[in-house]
């Protein structure tokens, strides 16, 4: 079964071919709950093509019936039809890509049916049940918390191989913890981190100014839509939305143990989310430093790349530059004239903020190569991704 | 293999390297002028500034 590989895994970033031949050679069955949105098809379309996961279903109420090419189009010809939820048949790994509060209603169905249960939704992020209480609209199934494991892989690997619960990271705390982690790692701001001992505990306890403006693509508000999500009046748009209170702050205040003050931007894309945070460290700071950081933090992350000022037409980080990928692309600059340290982070919020992250932290789990199903590289040009 | 001025990871360099040459650190992507050959002494390139509305 799926958790017998644990043993197989590998804990170590340098090497990510490191895994036993049985984990290499192993093939595990999957399935795929709320399979016809887009972080649904996105994992249908990453599953599909991974060497060591064999397809079994795909769940969609709506859909149940239809093929899943019918919903998402590169997956035309695929025999694969969709099943309603409640049909849920036995699997080694269950991907759960439904709507916040529909896991933690189902969890105990879901082990019912597999070993292994990834959930893209925010049910089981968070470690506690008053945070759930603060942020959301509490929890029911708290026993479970303390059993996932968070996955954004750069800051909880050594926790994920053999987890059985995995919580697939938010996209916007994703594409705003990566742009942060290595300032706190390497103590330019605030102190000790929970990510640092992959406890994920602590009260946000940082005295730290930290703004956050992140623009995101249509797409991270689902396939479902509504009056705004319509193209005449999602196109063109510069809107903020959550202005404060976004409930991602809870995530990255878990990880980094501070308080950010967050906002976000719906703009005229379809994928990515596009991370701008700006800081003041107490104590002056040089590029170099900057630099180690990061460098230190992120050179043998097989899913992060730095940009940061270099030549050419894309200096900084943005989506673009990431569509299709499960890379984060990280990046600074800084500002000498009042020591502001502005960090950007971006990322696709359909892959490395939700279906290829949870990808990654399945390969981790499972003992397999980190990188396998993930090492499409993304294409140039693009237009608006 | 030198290192890069801007970010400090290591640059590899070809074998026929020639003064004025400009190269790019593959870790932060910032142009590099070679300066000297031997050893190898690279400086951060000057770059055409553009205005984006400025």
């Amino acid at each position: 079964m799926a958790g017998g590989t644990s043993t197989a895994a590998t804990t170590d970033a340098d090497d990510t071919t490191a895994v036993t031949e049985t984990a290499a050679a192993k093939t595990v069955t999957a399935s795929v709950v709320g399979a016809s949105g887009f972080a649904g098809g996105e994992l249908l379309r990453l599953l599909a093509g991974h060497p060591h996961f064999d397809l079994q279903q795909a769940t969609s109420r709506q859909h149940a019936g239809k093929s899943i090419g019918s919903t998402h189009p590169p997956l035309r010809g695929t025999e694969l039809r969709y099943t309603e939820p409640t049909a849920l048949e036995s699997v080694d790994v269950l991907f759960a890509a439904t709507p916040h509060g529909v896991s933690m209603g189902r969890i105990d169905e879901f082990f019912d049916a597999a070993d292994t249960v990834v959930d893209l939704s925010a049910d089981f992020r968070l470690d506690t049940a008053a945070q759930y209480d603060e942020w959301y609209d509490g929890h029911d199934a708290p026993a479970y918390l303390e059993r996932a494991e968070y996955a954004l892989p750069e800051l909880n690997r050594e926790n994920l191989p053999g987890a059985d619960l995995i919580a697939s990271g938010g996209c916007n705390a994703t594409a705003t913890i990566l742009g942060l982690y290595p300032l706190f790692e390497h103590g330019i701001l605030g102190g000790e981190t929970g990510a640092t001992d992959g406890d994920g505990a602590g009260e946000p306890g940082g005295d730290e100014q930290i703004v956050v403006d992140v623009k995101v693509g249509s797409s991270e508000g689902g396939a479902g839509g509504g009056a705004a999500s319509s193209h005449a009046e999602r196109s063109g748009v510069v809107r903020p939305y959550a202005p404060t209170g976004h409930r991602h702050e809870a995530e990255i205040e878990q990880w980094l143990d501070t308080s950010v003050a967050f906002t976000c931007h719906a703009v005229d894309m379809v994928r990515g989310a596009s991370a701008t945070s700006h800081v003041f460290p107490d104590a002056p700071v040089s590029e170099g430093d900057l630099w180690t950081a990061y460098r230190e933090c992120y050179e043998d992350e097989p899913f992060v790349r730095l940009a940061a000022g270099g030549s050419g037409v894309y200096r900084y980080p943005e989506p673009k530059a990431v569509a299709g990928t499960n890379v984060a692309e990280v990046g600074f600059e800084l500002d000498p004239s009042n020591g502001r340290v502005v960090v950007f982070s971006a990322i696709d919020n359909v892959m490395k903020g939700s279906a290829g992250q949870a990808v990654h932290a399945a390969n981790i789990a499972l003992g397999f190569a980190e990188t396998a199903g993930l090492d499409f590289a993304g294409l140039h040009p693009v237009g608006s991704p | 293999m030198t290192t890069c001025t801007a970010c400090g990871a290591d640059v590899s360099l070809h074998d026929d390297l020639e003064a004025g040459e400009i190269v790019d650190c593959t870790t932060c992507g910032v142009e590099l002028e070679v300066i000297e050959t031997a050893p190898p002494v690279l400086d951060r390139a000057p770059e055409l500034e553009e205005d984006w509305g400025e």
